[in-house]
């Protein structure tokens, strides 16, 4: 059975597009069939997260309006055998996604992918009701940082009020914590939210926990994917978030400051 | 924190007031979606009709949707300062 999951999080730049890029490129490298859609219609940037800008023809609403086949917009992976690319439209708004047609697309998807991964633009608008309707799973990416909470809460009540399954009175979407931008560091000081601050708050299962890391930056400098980055903390990271959602028991990383950090955190830098 | 602070501990730590205020605020807003969609605007409504009498913020008004067997009980509870009555009244 194939599974919708829609990356969101109510706050913008808090990581969605960075963590659909991992994540679904992460499914696909364990060799699950794996599309990526971005819904961020208007402000497209997966394409450029994911180093594929440059072959981007037709787009998500080239396909909800008829123009192209989807056979014809997915863009297949570089890095990936079995991951296909969903670009978002540049020249239209939010407005040109409708419940109809994004449920005719995502159940053409179906038919001959695992998993339909979709990355949710900010806000609570359209453009992100859309990319959480049809969700089975979400993955709730959240900032140690007052409003990112806030706002991931709000989201969560939206998933249980706005969604399909709600509306179906089905078995409600299965919801995930990632924590993204951590600095280990800074919660030791008492400086940032910890992980289980940010836990018994939200109280929703969490799915992992990546850091605060350099490579990120320069992942998307290159448009490779943060995850194909084994070296990095948050590549290997991102490597467990997927074992884990996969049903892997994999224990969490990354939670501690290092024990040089103990000099940098007397200087306070 | 600067070095100082590190050593003698003496500022109450952010991350602290942040998880307090997160969950007093949170506790709000999940109610208010808990109950039907005019709550939060009730409650604002009534928030600027108190203001005109009373210098009051949003937590002293409490607005509640109690079920009880086939009723709905809507209740109100507004704190009112000290400084205008004297002692802490309640208005139902
Ligand atoms: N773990 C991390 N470490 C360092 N920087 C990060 C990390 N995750 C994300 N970033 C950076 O944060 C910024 C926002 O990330 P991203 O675009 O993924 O967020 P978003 O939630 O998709 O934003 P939007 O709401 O605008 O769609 C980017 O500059 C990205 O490089
Ligand atoms: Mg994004």
């Amino acid at each position: 059975m194939t599974k919708v999951i829609v990356v969101t999080s109510g706050k913008g730049g808090v990581g969605k597009t960075t963590s659909s890029s991992s994540f679904a490129s992460g499914l696909a490298l364990r060799g699950h069939k794996t599309a990526v859609i971005d819904f961020d219609v208007g402000l497209r940037n997966l394409d450029l997260i994911m180093g594929c800008e440059r072959r981007v023809v037709y787009d998500f609403v080239n396909v909800i309006n008829g123009e192209a086949t989807l056979k014809q917009a997915l863009i297949k992976d570089k890095h990936c055998d079995n991951l296909f690319v969903l670009p978002a439209s540049q020249t239209r708004d939010k407005d040109a996604l409708d419940k109809e047609n994004v449920g005719r697309v995502i159940n053409e998807l179906r038919d001959s992918f695992d998993f339909i991964v979709c990355d949710s633009p900010a806000g609570i608008e359209k453009g992100a009701l859309m990319a959480l309707y049809y969700a089975d799973e979400a993955l709730i990416v959240t900032n140690p940082e007052v409003s990112s909470v806030r706002d991931s809460d709000r989201i969560l009540g939206i998933l249980a009020a706005k969604s399909k399954r709600a509306e179906d009175g089905i078995e409600p979407i299965k919801e995930h914590l990632l924590i993204t931008r951590y600095s280990p560091r800074r919660a030791a000081a008492g400086e940032m939210l910890s992980v289980p601050d940010v836990q018994e708050i939200l109280s929703i299962p969490l799915l992992g926990v990546i850091p605060e890391t350099e490579a990120v930056l320069q992942a998307s400098n290159a448009g490779i994917p943060v995850i194909h980055d084994i070296e990095s903390n948050a590549g290997q990271a991102y490597r467990d978030v997927v074992a884990r959602f996969l049903g892997e028991d994999v224990p969490m990383r990354f939670l501690t400051a290092d024990k040089k950090g103990f000099f940098s955190r007397l200087f306070g830098a | 924190m600067s070095f100082l602070d590190y050593l003698l501990g003496t500022r109450k730590k952010t991350a602290t007031v942040a998880k307090d205020r997160l969950q007093i605020i949170l506790a709000r807003e999940r109610v208010d979606r808990k109950g039907p969609d005019f709550l939060p605007e009730l409650r604002q409504e009534l928030l600027q009709v108190i203001s005109k009498y009373v210098k009051i913020d949003l937590d002293q008004v409490k607005v509640n949707l109690e079920h009880d067997g086939n009723f709905e009980v809507l209740e109100l509870n507004i704190v009112l300062p000290e400084s205008i009555t004297g002692t802490k009244k309640s208005v139902l």
